[in-house]
């Protein structure tokens, strides 16, 4: 890791931005295409599950090997046809989603199934009503808001003692941002793939995701501040780069035993837990990414009043003393 | 900086005590009855498991009311605990039963795969009826059969035989007693103390049209008893002493607590509020076993790993976080036992996320040291000045995190979603605790490290800390 670190002493990373910008334009445009798809054609932006919409999700496992399709076959006779049916984990379990129901028809349905396809059973059983699912879906969008809030104006108050304290704040915001759009790019595509829906432990991932992309990008303005006070008189690009550089090593490192924790989770951890911890992965990894570079390329582009970086009138920053 | 004894003693102490409290083994019985009460100690040998572990229902109640009513105050409080006498009629072990929000009771049944009959019992209206005794001598507590409810001896008994309710007397089980009167004749029922006595008793008021019906009901059975029967169980049965009127008093041997649990039975047989069904879950025993030991095989190859990768990168150091780390695991552990912290599988998904953070800390402190001996300092002063540059950006990445976990926490209480709750909860708790063990415990490591080896040259000993 200290040849990595050394090797990227050379790279301005801040100089590189308009590959940076390129690179997370093209990591969140399929998600985006992908929620104004849906938008046009009528549909929620994402695939939401029961938690925001109501409605019932039932996993049965049966003593034997059964299809899917049979037990499907079964509700629909019953005049539930928006009702789905899938197989999970092995070839006795299979997963229902259907709309709200009320015990004499589960009950009935229960009967009905075990008669002709055989006896089952019960894994998971997930019965809520319409009201409360809206009301979740808004309680989850101001979730996320209000963390946010809380986030910038803590941000804010820890730098207040540097000029233009609110920037920090507003670039941490801009790569949580960009954290979240990412997520919901990877969810859109997996609904495609392999059918995932956005449901309460999503919501979840996010907000980690928002709290650990902070944390990265904290450390690295944290270095910022300290570095600014050490060379002072620098051009801020300068400072920028080398604070990013000299916090490399950590970065990766953290990034290294958050992944092996996740990673352990997703192979080993069954299941349920599947969506989750693929998401969260998704969201670390983009999270260490935009504070490197999105977070800090950001606030030096509004330091320099350029945006972008035009190849001709680049000054190359000069490689910070090892 | 010198090395302090002191913390390292306490840091010895504080992982002795953590390892004690997190192992399954016998705990003192002392310590187990003070964070209980005596006749119940609380049992430290396993961590709570929330309803995904071992399996259960979990039920989301709400009143069933527009959402702009007003709902009276103290009537949701009285929903609750009636809807907690029902579980516990239901013989669940460990059932609980919460407010949440000001128009949500949240009921957790852990064991229970089949969950109609139950949403059935926790919803029913509850009907209360003063009957004619007879010639029996009935007693607070028997089942017995009334006019409106000519099959309840029976049904007790199934459900007592199937083990779903706690064994309760039966005597008649083939009699059905007339239904005098119903609660509809009541107006109010308070618990009250009685001036001269000082004794506590039930005053209450009936209803316009009831009064009449009651006061000739009474008038021609003084001296004999008037059973009070909720959902054909005898809640009271008190004597008629003189003919009642509007207003009339229940007095017996009754505790405040009998008094005031009477009066709502009495006022609130009916809930005080509808309450309708808004999310039930269900998960089976065998997913939630299944679930526990995949939990606990990703756990312990994620933290080998971990605790590999960290041995690798930064050797001594690494050691020492790795003794560290295993200190901030026991700690953890120790606090959700003491807590106590339900686990959940999100909630366990959470802790080992917080690993990572812990490690991070470590690494942030780690990398200042490394740099700082780049810088030519000598070891002493680099471990240090790594400390106090790491501390900033240790302490707002976190609680930045925090934020997130507060704002989870909220949102999981306010909507039964107990997994994003949990998940918060040990998230949160984790963080708090390794912002802990990086400074006291790897900092007491690493100065008792340079105290050990005070006489081995600097050159040598940097060469341990992976410089």
């Amino acid at each position: 890791m200290g040849l990595l670190t050394s090797r990227m002493g050379t790279a301005a990373i801040v100089e590189r931005r308009n590959l940076w910008f390129l690179l997370s334009l093209l990591l969140i445009l399929p998600g985006i295409l992908l929620m104004a798809w849906r938008g046009v054609t009528g549909n929620s932006l994402l695939p939401l599950s029961i938690d925001y919409t109501g409605g019932v999700q039932w996993e049965i496992r049966f003593d034997e090997p059964a299809s899917p399709e049979a037990v499907r076959a079964i509700l629909l006779r019953a005049g539930l046809a928006d009702t789905t049916a899938f197989q999970v984990q092995d070839d006795r379990t299979v997963q229902l989603k259907l709309k709200a129901i009320d015990n004499q028809v589960k009950e009935r349905l229960e009967g009905e199934i075990e008669a002709e396809i055989g006896p089952f059973d019960e894994q998971f059983f997930r019965n809520i009503g319409p009201a409360i699912g809206s009301e979740v879906s808004r309680a989850a969008g101001l979730a996320i808001l209000v963390a946010v809030v809380g986030i910038l104006i803590y941000i804010t108050a820890a730098f207040r003692h540097l000029n233009h304290a609110t920037r920090y704040g507003a670039c941490a915001v801009f790569a949580l941002a960009h954290d979240v759009l990412v997520t919901l790019s990877f969810i859109s595509i997996m609904s495609l793939v392999s059918a995932w829906e956005v449901d309460a432990l999503f919501l979840t991932a996010v907000l980690t995701v928002i709290g650990f992309s902070v944390n990265d990008t904290i450390v690295v303005f944290d270095r910022i501040r300290e570095n600014q006070r050490r060379y002072q008189g620098e051009p801020f690009a300068r400072i920028a780069n080398r604070s990013l550089v000299e916090t490399l090593q950590r970065s990766l490192a953290t990034q290294v035993t958050a992944l092996l924790v996740l990673v352990a989770i997703l192979i080993l951890g069954g299941a349920t837990l599947q969506q989750f911890m693929a998401t969260l992965i998704v969201g670390l990894v983009s999270g260490t990414y935009s504070s490197l570079c999105n977070a800090t390329p950001i606030l030096v582009a509004w330091e320099e009043r350029r945006f972008l970086v035009k190849a001709d009138v680049a000054d190359p920053v000069p490689v910070p003393a090892a | 900086m010198r090395s302090n004894p002191l913390s390292l003693l306490l840091t010895v102490l504080l992982a002795a005590a953590a390892l004690y409290v997190a192992l399954p083994l016998d705990h003192l019985p002392g310590l187990e009855s003070a964070l209980g009460t005596p006749e119940e100690p609380r049992d430290l040998r396993d961590l709570v498991r929330g309803l995904d572990l071992q399996g259960g229902t979990q039920i989301l109640l709400e009143a069933d009311l527009p959402a702009d009513t007003e709902i009276p105050e103290g009537s949701m409080a009285t929903a609750r605990i009636i809807v907690e006498n029902r579980v516990n009629s239901l013989g669940v072990t460990e059932p609980a039963v919460q407010g949440q929000g000001t128009r949500r009771i949240i009921v957790e049944l852990p064991g229970i795969d089949n969950p109609e009959q139950a949403i059935e019992t926790l919803r029913s209206t509850g009907q209360l009826e003063f009957i004619d005794p007879g010639d029996a001598q009935l007693l607070s507590g028997y089942i017995i059969n009334t006019t409106n409810r000519p099959t309840a001896s029976a049904d007790a008994m199934t459900a007592m035989a199937a083990g779903v309710m706690d064994p309760a007397p039966v005597p008649f089980p083939d009699r059905v007693f007339e239904t005098a009167m119903t609660g509809d004749v009541l107006n109010d029922a308070v618990p009250g103390l009685d001036d001269t006595t000082g004794l506590w008793q039930i005053n209450f008021e009936l209803a316009g049209d009831g009064s009449d019906q009651f006061f000739n009901y009474t008038q021609a059975n003084v001296g004999r008893p008037m059973p009070i029967v909720l959902d054909g169980v005898v809640l009271s049965a008190p004597i008629i002493n003189a003919a009642i009127r509007d207003i009339g008093v229940i007095s017996g041997d009754f505790t405040e607590e009998e008094a005031r649990s009477l009066a709502i039975q009495m006022r609130y047989g009916a809930l005080p509020v509808p309450l309708q069904v808004v999310d039930v879950r269900t998960i089976g025993a065998t997913l939630g076993q299944e679930s526990v030991s995949r939990s606990l095989i990703a756990g312990q190859v994620g933290l080998l790993m971990v605790l590999l990768f960290m041995l690798v990168i930064y050797r001594l150091p690494g050691l020492l976080a790795c003794l560290a780390l295993v200190i901030y695991v026991a700690l953890n552990v120790a606090v959700f036992k003491l807590v106590p912290v339900t686990l959940t599988l999100p909630g366990i998904a959470g802790f080992l996320l917080s690993i990572g953070m812990a490690v991070d800390a470590n690494i942030l402190i780690f990398e200042r040291l490394r740099e700082e001996l780049r810088a030519g300092r000598s070891l002493r002063l680099a471990i240090r000045t790594g400390f106090n540059r790491a501390w900033p950006a240790i302490r707002d990445g976190n609680l930045s995190t925090l934020i997130s976990c507060a704002v989870l926490f909220w949102f999981g209480s306010n909507f039964g979603a107990s997994v994003v709750k949990g998940f918060a909860l040990t998230l949160a708790i984790g963080v708090v605790l390794s912002m802990f063990t990086a400074v006291l415990v790897t900092r007491t490591f690493l100065q008792t490290f340079l105290t050990l080896t005070a006489g081995v040259e600097d050159d040598s000993r940097r060469l341990l800390v992976g410089h």
